[in-house]
């Protein structure tokens, strides 16, 4: 046990995510050797993350104004939208530069065994944006796990019938990997999704 | 014993750190067991695919000390792939693996007769040849009755009398008029008889069934589960009928409701 501020700081440091009691001693013994000019400017982010960010109005996504960047783009296409559980998988898509439609982060995937169903995602939101007829596709990007799938599954079934095109992300194998360790159900998966070679 | 394999179902997956997570799966041979399977969420993990909930797997484990980690899985049946295709038989089949895990007290306890439950249970709700609710409660009045607490349905609970004027909770089944504590239910007839169908596996009987008492079977069942638990089921919430496909219009804009509290 370290005195005051030092323990504090390191029983703080404990609570993030994936930091262990002695990563969090070994941080706090950085800050309390690093310059005090970065570690005030370390404690100002930290201030403003909590004043300064907020959610899409729109979409969901983090964005440091009322409506995000990608909303705000007049160049963004309107008419798909790519529906996500995380603002994180939004970077994920945005870093591959093929889509240029916008985004709408739904806060999570239905997930009954942790209590959280329809209800508890911006659901709603989704449906009051795709009101006004201007979106014609949806594209439902949910992570490709259990949990993902059965919320895509629940969106298409709410979908289909507004007469919109939804599609779903192809699943299939990794590129650079070895066939042979494929799982079943990916290699599945890969199957029926094969596309036709034009050459 | 530093390895050892097993067959089992995946209940639950929790994440862990970066790129791991905690897998609880109910074994043939083991129980329930809650292991480490490092790396699964990388895409190009080994496991891949394979350790999703609802899947039956054949697994090998490596004994740690805390908790056991995943050396090697294959998979007998991935049923989840099947359910993620149609929500009503997914959130039915996440209440049975909650059950499941709640109904499996301690870890590595041998619980066979769970686990085959469990098995037989996915299986008839990946083939799809009977209404999904029905196969939910006649999971739930099975895997009480392996754990101890079958609920008497055919004599009083208390005092054995054959004249039933009702359905106690707290007295463990139906109950006679004598013996009918204040606030017992009061089941019609067809209801009890469909309870009996389902615990004793008489599909024949039980298909027919009108949805009234099915609705009714459906509480007392889940009422009954609950209340010998000691816990609630949080799934059980989420569990969507069949015949309540949602419109276009969610509930809270006015349209049907797509769930219903059990």
């Amino acid at each position: 046990m370290y005195e005051g501020v030092v323990q504090s700081l390191i029983d703080e440091l404990g609570l993030l995510p994936g930091v262990g009691p002695k990563s969090a001693q070994r941080i706090a013994f950085h800050i309390l050797s690093a310059d005090p000019a970065d570690v005030r400017r370390l404690a100002q982010v930290l201030t403003e993350i909590k004043d300064k960010v907020h959610f899409c109005r729109i979409c969901g996504n983090v964005a440091a104004e009322e409506e995000c960047r990608i909303c705000r783009d007049a160049r963004r296409d309107p008419q798909v939208i790519c529906v996500v559980e995380e603002s994180k998988d939004v970077v994920a898509i945005e870093k591959t530069r093929e889509f240029r439609g916008r985004y709408h982060v739904l806060g999570g995937a239905i997930s009954p065994i942790e209590g959280v169903g329809p209800d508890d995602l911006r659901i709603k939101e989704l449906m009051k944006r795709l009101a006004d007829g201007e979106v014609t596709e949806v594209i439902l990007a949910t992570d490709p796990n259990l949990e993902g799938e059965a919320t895509a599954t629940y969106l298409a079934r709410l979908l289909k019938p507004m007469g919109l095109k939804v599609t779903r992300l192809a699943s299939g194998l990794p590129v650079g990997g070895d066939l042979e360790y494929a799982d079943e159900v990916t290699l599945g998966r890969a199957f029926e999704g094969r596309r036709l070679l034009d050459v | 014993m530093s390895l050892y394999r097993d067959e089992g179902v995946v209940l639950r997956t929790q994440k862990l750190g970066e790129a791991d997570r905690i897998i609880t799966i109910l074994t043939r041979r083991t129980g329930r067991v809650r292991a480490v399977a490092k790396g699964v969420r990388r895409t190009k993990s080994k496991f891949g695919g394979r350790l999703e909930p609802f899947s039956h797997v054949d697994v090998q484990f490596h004994t740690g000390r805390t908790l056991d980690v995943v050396t090697q899985v294959e998979v007998l049946h991935p049923y989840g792939a099947r359910l993620a295709q149609d929500y009503p038989r997914y959130t039915t089949g996440i209440a049975m693996l909650e059950t499941a895990e709640k109904l499996t007290v301690g870890e590595k306890e041998p619980s066979l007769r769970q686990f085959l439950l469990l098995v037989g249970g996915l299986r008839t709700l990946v083939e799809n040849t009977h209404e999904a609710r029905l196969i939910l409660d006649a999971y739930f009045l099975r895997s009480l009755a392996v754990a101890g607490y079958a609920p008497s349905l055919d004599k009083c609970a208390r005092c054995g009398s054959e004249h039933i004027r009702g359905f106690a909770i707290v007295a463990g089944g139906a109950v006679c008029g004598a013996c009918r504590p204040a606030g017992a239910a009061t089941p019609s007839a067809e209801s009890l008889a469909l309870m009996r169908s389902l615990l004793r596996g008489d599909w024949a009987a039980a298909d027919v069934s009108q949805s009234r008492h099915r609705g009714e079977c459906s509480g007392l069942v889940a009422a009954y589960l609950q209340w010998h638990l000691e816990h609630g089921i949080r799934s059980l919430r989420h569990v969507e009928r069949e015949s309540d496909a949602p419109s276009s219009v969610p509930a809270s804009f006015g349209g049907n409701p797509a769930t219903h509290p059990a």
